[in-house]
C-alpha cells in the first residue's frame, strides 16, 4: 500500500464529518477514525512517503521510521482512549477539536521536514485551545488566550529557527539539529516551550486544569509528548538537556505537594515526568533514548488514566479541590481502583508500566557516571510517588470523608479507564512488547532482584514518610489557595507594569484635557464673536445689497477694461 | 461538613483499622529492609549498596520535600482569587 496519503488527514478530515452525523453513527465514526488510521499505519512500509516539491524544497509529509511509528502508535491509542472517555459529551465542538488536535499531533510526528512540522505544530495549538475554551466562561477564556499565545510563540521560534537552519544548511529536512548555531537554539526554545522546560513551563499548569474534564485528557497526551518526540529527533545527546531535565524533574514536585487543585497537581507531576524524558534525550546513548521514548509511551497512558480519574471526580462532584474532596471511594469504587493503578504506574511500582520504562533512564544516567543527576532523579522518583502516587488518591478518594455521595463515573469513562489500566499493567508485566517497538534493539532487563527490592524499598519508605507526617499532623493541609509560579511574571508583574503605565497615560491625558479645557474656552469666545447668529459673518443680508455689490463689481470691471 | 447520605459503615471508617494499616506499613518496611541482610544488591553506584540505602533515601527525601514545600507556602501561597481580583486581568 502506498503511504503517500498523510495519516493525519484521516483524523482531521474525518473530524469534519462529526457535527453532521446523528447520535449513534457519530459515536461509531469517532471510534472508527483512530482504528482506521492505525490500520493504515500498519499497512504502509517504513520509509519516506508523500514527498512534494515546493519552492525548490522537498517536503516530506510521511516519514515512517521506528521513532515516528512508536509515537504514531501511542498517539492513536491516546486518541482512541480519549474518544471513548468523551463519548458521553454532547458538544460536537469538543469532539472536532479533540480529533483535529490528535490528528495534527500525528501529522507533526510523521513530518519529515521542518515546514510540515511547523504547520502541524501550529494546528495543535489552535485546535487544542478550543478544549480549554469549551469550558465556557470568563476564566477559561482568559486562560485559553494565555495558553494559545504561548503555544503560537513556540511555533514562531520554530519557524525562525527553521528558516535560519534552511539558510545555513540549504535543507529543511528534520533530522538531528544540535545546538551548534543560533538556528539550533531557536528551534530548541520552540521545542522547549512544548516540552515545558523550566521557566517556559507554566502554560501547562495554567491551562490543563482549566479545560473540560474530557478536554484535559486529550491535552495531557499530545502537546508535551510532541515536544519530547521533537527533542529526541533533533537534540539527542545535547548535554545541556541533562541539566534542564534534572531541574525539571525536581522543582515541580515541591509545588505538587502544596497545590490544592488535584488536576494541577497532576500537571506538576507531568512536568516532573517530562524531566526524566529530557534527561534521557540529553544523555543520548541508545539505552537513554530508548528509555526516554518508552517512558513517553507509558506516561501518555498512565498520566491519561490519572487525568481521567480526576475528570470523573470533577464531573460527578463539580469540584477538584483537595480541600473539598475525600472519602469518594465509597461512591466511586471503580474510579478509585483505576486511579490507584495509574498512581502505581507513575510511581514505578514493579509490575506497573513506569517501572520498566523509567529504570532505563536511571540506568543510562548511572552508566554515564552522572552521580549527582542520578541522586536528584532518585529524589524525584520518591517525590512523584509521594504527590501523584499517594496524595492524589488519598485526598480524592480516602482521607477525611467530605460527606459527598455521588454516582460512579459514566460507563464510557470507566471503559476508557479500564483499558488504560490494563495497558499500564500489561506493559509492566510484558515489557518486551514495548521494547520491540523502541528505536534501538535492546535486551534490557528491568526485573532483577536487586532492582525490584531497591525500588520497593524506596517506595514503601516514601509511603511511610507520608503516613508518619500525616499521623503527626506535620503534613501541610490542603488549603484553598493559589501558588505563585512563573506565570506571576506576566499575570501580575508585567500586568502591574502595564497597568502602571496605563494609569500614568490616563493621568497625563486628564492633565492635558484640563489644560485644553481652559484654552478651548478662549478659542470659543473668539470664534463666537464673529460667528454667533448676529455676528458679522453669520448675519443674513438683504438681497438688494447683494445686487448692488454685483453691479458695483461689474462697473469696476468695465472701468478697468477701458483703462487697460 | 454535611452528614453522609448513607449510614453504611466501611472498614476504613473505624480509626482502629486505620491504625492497623499504619502499623502494617511499618512492619512491611521492616521486612523490606531485612532483605538487605540476605541479598547483596547489584547497584551501579557503590554507595547504593549500603544497608538500607534506598529505604533511608526514600524516607528522608520525602520528609525533606514536605518540610521544604511547607516553607515554600509562606513565600508562594496567595488567596484563591489572587489573579481574579483585578477584573481587567487577561
Amino acid at each position: 500500500m502506498s503511504g503517500d496519503f498523510p495519516v493525519a488527514l484521516i483524523l482531521i478530515l474525518g473530524a469534519a464529518l462529526v457535527p453532521f452525523l446523528p447520535g449513534l453513527l457519530r459515536k461509531a465514526w469517532m471510534l472508527a477514525l483512530p482504528l482506521i488510521a492505525f490500520a493504515y499505519l500498519l499497512a504502509i512500509p517504513h520509509g519516506l512517503h508523500g514527498q512534494v516539491e515546493l519552492l525548490g524544497q522537498t517536503l516530506t509529509l510521511m516519514r515512517v521510521d521506528k521513532l515516528s511509528f512508536l509515537f504514531g502508535t501511542i498517539f492513536l491509542i491516546a486518541a482512541l482512549l480519549s474518544v471513548i472517555y468523551a463519548l458521553h459529551v454532547d458538544d460536537s465542538t469538543q469532539h472536532v477539536a479533540g480529533l483535529v488536535y490528535a490528528g495534527s499531533a500525528l501529522g507533526a510526528v510523521f513530518a519529515g521536514d521542518l515546514m510540515t512540522l511547523f504547520l502541524y505544530w501550529e494546528l495543535t495549538a489552535v485546535s487544542s485551545v478550543l478544549l480549554v475554551w469549551a469550558r465556557r466562561g470568563a476564566h477559561s477564556a482568559a486562560t485559553g488566550m494565555r495558553y494559545v499565545i504561548v503555544q503560537l510563540l513556540s511555533g514562531m521560534f520554530l519557524l525562525a529557527g527553521a528558516l535560519l537552519h534552511w539558510r545555513a544548511t540549504g535543507s529543511l529536512e528534520f533530522g538531528h539539529i544540535g545546538l551548534s548555531d543560533s538556528a539550533g537554539l531557536l528551534i530548541l526554545i520552540g521545542f522547549g516551550i512544548k516540552s515545558a522546560f523550566p521557566l517556559l513551563h507554566n502554560w501547562l499548569m495554567d491551562a490543563y486544569p482549566e479545560a473540560t474534564p474530557t478536554g484535559t485528557v486529550f491535552l495531557s497526551a499530545f502537546t508535551t509528548k510532541l515536544g519530547i518526540y521533537a527533542l529526541a529527533r533533533g537534540f539527542a545527546g545535547t548535554e545541556e538537556l541533562v541539566w534542564i531535565g534534572t531541574l525539571m524533574a525536581a522543582f515541580p514536585i515541591f509545588y505538587a505537594v502544596i497545590e490544592n487543585d488535584l488536576r494541577r497537581v497532576l500537571a506538576y507531576s507531568m512536568n516532573n515526568q517530562l524531566g526524566f524524558m529530557v534527561v534521557g534525550i540529553g544523555i543520548g546513548t541508545e539505552l537513554a533514548i530508548n528509555g526516554a521514548v518508552a517512558h513517553a509511551f507509558a506516561d501518555i497512558i498512565f498520566k491519561g488514566l490519572l487525568f481521567m480519574s480526576m475528570g470523573a471526580v470533577l464531573l460527578r462532584t463539580g469540584t477538584i479541590k483537595g480541600s473539598e474532596l475525600g472519602g469518594l471511594y465509597k461512591s466511586m469504587p471503580w474510579t478509585t481502583g483505576f486511579c490507584i493503578v495509574g498512581a502505581a504506574s507513575i510511581s514505578a511500582f514493579p509490575l506497573f508500566s513506569g517501572f520498566v520504562t523509567k529504570s532505563m533512564i536511571m540506568s543510562a544516567a548511572a552508566m554515564e557516571g552522572l552521580t549527582f543527576n542520578w541522586l536528584v532523579l532518585l529524589f524525584a522518583s520518591a517525590g512523584v510517588f509521594h504527590h501523584a502516587g499517594i496524595k492524589i488518591p488519598y485526598f480524592a478518594f480516602f482521607g477525611h470523608d467530605s460527606g459527598i455521595r455521588c454516582a460512579e463515573a459514566p460507563k464510557n469513562m470507566l471503559t476508557a479507564m479500564g483499558i488504560a489500566a490494563a495497558l499500564c499493567i500489561g506493559i509492566g508485566v510484558f515489557p518486551d512488547a514495548l521494547y520491540r517497538l523502541l528505536p534501538y534493539a535492546t535486551d534490557y532487563q528491568p526485573y532483577t532482584a536487586s532492582h525490584v527490592v531497591a525500588q520497593t524499598q524506596l517506595l514503601f519508605f516514601s509511603a511511610l514518610a507520608f503516613a508518619v507526617l500525616m499521623r503527626t499532623g506535620i503534613y501541610p493541609p490542603e488549603l484553598k489557595s493559589v501558588n505563585l509560579d512563573s506565570d506571576w511574571l506576566y499575570r501580575k508583574a508585567a500586568y502591574g507594569f502595564v497597568a502602571t503605565f496605563r494609569d500614568a497615560l490616563a493621568s497625563t491625558r486628564a492633565g492635558l484635557t484640563g489644560l485644553l479645557e481652559v484654552r478651548r474656552l478662549a478659542i470659543a469666545v473668539f470664534l463666537l464673536r464673529h460667528r454667533r447668529p448676529e455676528g458679522m459673518l453669520m448675519r443674513s443680508w438683504p438681497t438688494g445689497s447683494m445686487a448692488l455689490w454685483v453691479m458695483t463689481m461689474l462697473l469696476a470691471n468695465l472701468a478697468f477694461y477701458y483703462l487697460g | 461538613m454535611t452528614p453522609p447520605a448513607d449510614s453504611k459503615k466501611y472498614w476504613l471508617d473505624d480509626p482502629h483499622n486505620v491504625t492497623k494499616l499504619y502499623k502494617g506499613l511499618w512492619i512491611a518496611c521492616g521486612l523490606l529492609i531485612a532483605i538487605d541482610l540476605f541479598l547483596h544488591r547489584h547497584e551501579d553506584f557503590e554507595f547504593a549498596t549500603v544497608f538500607g540505602f534506598h529505604g533511608a533515601y526514600g524516607f528522608f527525601a520525602c520528609v525533606a520535600l514536605v518540610l521544604a514545600a511547607k516553607q515554600l507556602r509562606k513565600l508562594l501561597m496567595r488567596d484563591e482569587d489572587y489573579y481574579d481580583r483585578d477584573s481587567h486581568e487577561r
